[in-house]
């Protein structure tokens, strides 16, 4: 695949949206399992709510 | 979050009271995000092959135009999510959605992060094709503004202890962007057309061949559906923190409770 | 009306038994128009030109620097729920507080500029562009700011939170004065577009400004 004289700036900006995407995107998941993880173990401590929801 | 929860069990529920709550909305999300995610990556993985193996360079960018292909739908999700950011506090001020403020504080971080992948493409756009990174030009200046608009919700939000006081005053400001935004964007268009002469590329218009139109638009709705997952997964994530968040609190106050009783006991 | 008005004096006597708050902003504006030639150098002909924006810009921090006084120390003493609990809708508080700042802060940065084009060799005819601007621009500097002081309130770094906040919403307000005074400068008829619109976001700040900044004052009563 030839891109061109301006390759660099092409696989630069790919690679930034990339970049970008897979840190919010790796964020999001590890941010989610630690919540679950959280949870998990307070409601193993038997912590309930009032409301029992 | 907490009088609804109650109210709803008891009466019978309209559709978006049903929505509105976060259990129900946790069921759903989970149900759909899978699918969601799915759909995304297929839709992206097809529009890059679009991108890099079917579409022609552009007669006047040449292959640059690929840039394109990711910076225009960047650019579009950014102000999307600001959109929804408005929405969802118009949400939370005006009818109390339980939801509305997790939706907008879930959207924050993934709009801004779009708003900045648009400066970036557009920057390394730029330069191969007018010669700089960064031209004061007026899409460009109200992009940037945007920008800004973003990290401020970002930093009053972190800035407030309180939580639901920081959800009030971070949804003013939502709609107190919303108003300036327009102005603000009519301001430098206005400011550019005094200090710039016309040597901007345009952009849209009829002159776009379908050729690249095509990839442009699945490309648009591959990152759209991207955005909703990701909004999604946010707002998951936002809900599970509060129940945690909750928890404690019941914790610290079954043991206040109990470190009483044991007093009274005592004594 | 009336409790608007008293108000109103109220915080203007206070503005000026206080007086720190004006010498501070009026200090800072010299100081900050001082730094510029020291940081591009002292060629004349390059200072006339960008005189009117270096004006323009270190007024809008200057007075930036006075707004998160705005409600604080109301708030703090308590009474600004006093207030609250009067006759006088929040609004019509926000917009008082607001106008007290105008008259307190934002003339005085006004009138100041021109002083300081001097030391920037303003172009003679630019003064009265200057003032004209900046008397039309300011209302929307202290209405607007309102919102941003009556957002920061309690917030942990109040100051600096206010300044990312706010100059956003500044820019409309900056590029229609400097392009009245860059218009009057080229062509006397091109000022009159440009100044009408500084005065419409002006009025515009002065409408939604109180209604956003009582938005925010409200979820702090309780």
């Amino acid at each position: 695949m030839d891109l061109g004289p301006h390759a660099a700036f092409i696989w630069a900006s790919y690679g930034a949206v990339a970049f970008v995407l897979v840190v919010l995107l790796v964020w999001l998941i590890w941010d989610g399992r630690r919540q679950l993880r959280l949870l998990h173990e307070l409601e193993q401590r038997g912590v309930r709510r009032r409301s029992g929801r | 979050m907490k009088p609804m929860s109650t109210d709803a069990q008891t009466t019978p529920q309209s559709l978006t009271q049903r929505l509105a709550n976060p259990t129900r909305f946790m069921e759903l999300s989970g149900v759909i995000l899978p699918w969601l995610s799915a759909l995304a990556a297929g839709i992206i993985l097809y529009g890059l092959y679009l991108t890099f193996f079917v579409a022609p360079p552009d007669y006047q960018q040449g292959e640059t135009v690929k840039i394109m292909f990711i910076h225009v739908p960047s650019a579009w999700l950014g102000m999307m999510g600001y959109a929804m950011i408005a929405i969802s506090s118009f949400g939370l001020l005006v009818f109390r959605h339980p939801l509305a403020d997790v939706s907008a504080k879930a959207a924050a971080p993934i709009g801004a992060a779009f708003t900045l992948l648009a400066l970036i493409t557009g920057s390394l756009w730029g330069k191969p094709m007018w010669g700089t990174y960064w031209v004061w030009d007026a899409r460009l200046t109200s992009v940037l503004i945007l920008f800004f608009l973003y990290l401020g919700l970002m930093a009053l939000r972190s800035s407030l202890d309180d939580e639901a006081l920081a959800a009030k005053q971070t949804a003013v400001l939502g709609l107190a962007g919303v108003v300036i935004l327009p102005i603000i964007k009519f301001s430098v268009d206005w400011w550019n057309t005094l200090h710039q002469p016309a040597s901007v590329v345009k952009m849209g218009g009829p002159a776009i061949h379908p050729s690249i139109l095509y990839p442009l638009i699945i490309n648009a709705v591959g990152f759209s559906i991207l955005f909703l997952a990701l909004h999604m997964k946010g707002m998951r994530n936002e809900v599970l923190r509060r129940r945690v968040k909750a928890l404690r609190m019941a914790e610290v106050e079954q043991a206040a409770r109990g470190r009483e009783a044991s007093t009274a006991a005592s004594g | 009306m009336s409790g608007f008005l008293t108000l109103l004096k109220r915080d203007l006597l206070l503005a000026v038994r206080e007086g720190g708050a004006l010498g501070t902003a009026l200090g800072f504006y010299l100081i900050v128009v001082t730094l510029m030639p020291l940081g591009l150098g002292p060629d004349l002909n390059l200072l006339t030109r960008i005189a009117p924006g270096v004006l323009w810009v270190a007024l809008l921090l200057a007075a930036l620097l006075s707004l998160p006084r705005l409600f604080e120390a109301d708030h703090d003493d308590g009474s600004l729920d006093v207030l609250a609990l009067g006759g006088l809708p929040l609004e019509l508080m926000a917009a008082s507080k607001a106008l007290a700042h105008w008259l307190s802060t934002g003339i005085p940065l006004a009138l100041m500029a021109p002083v300081l084009g001097i030391l920037l060799n303003l172009e003679a005819r630019a003064y009265p562009l200057v003032i004209a601007t900046m008397l039309a621009g300011t209302p929307a500097i202290s209405f607007l700011g309102s919102i941003g002081a009556a957002l920061t309130l309690k917030t942990r770094r109040g100051g600096l939170l206010l300044a990312l906040l706010v100059l956003p919403f500044y820019v409309p307000t900056l590029i229609f004065g400097i392009s009245a005074i860059s218009a009057a400068l080229l062509a006397p008829d091109g000022f009159l577009a440009s100044f009408l619109i500084l005065t419409a976001i002006s009025l515009v700040a002065m409408v939604l400004g109180p209604v956003a900044a009582a938005a925010a004052l409200r979820q702090h009563m309780h």
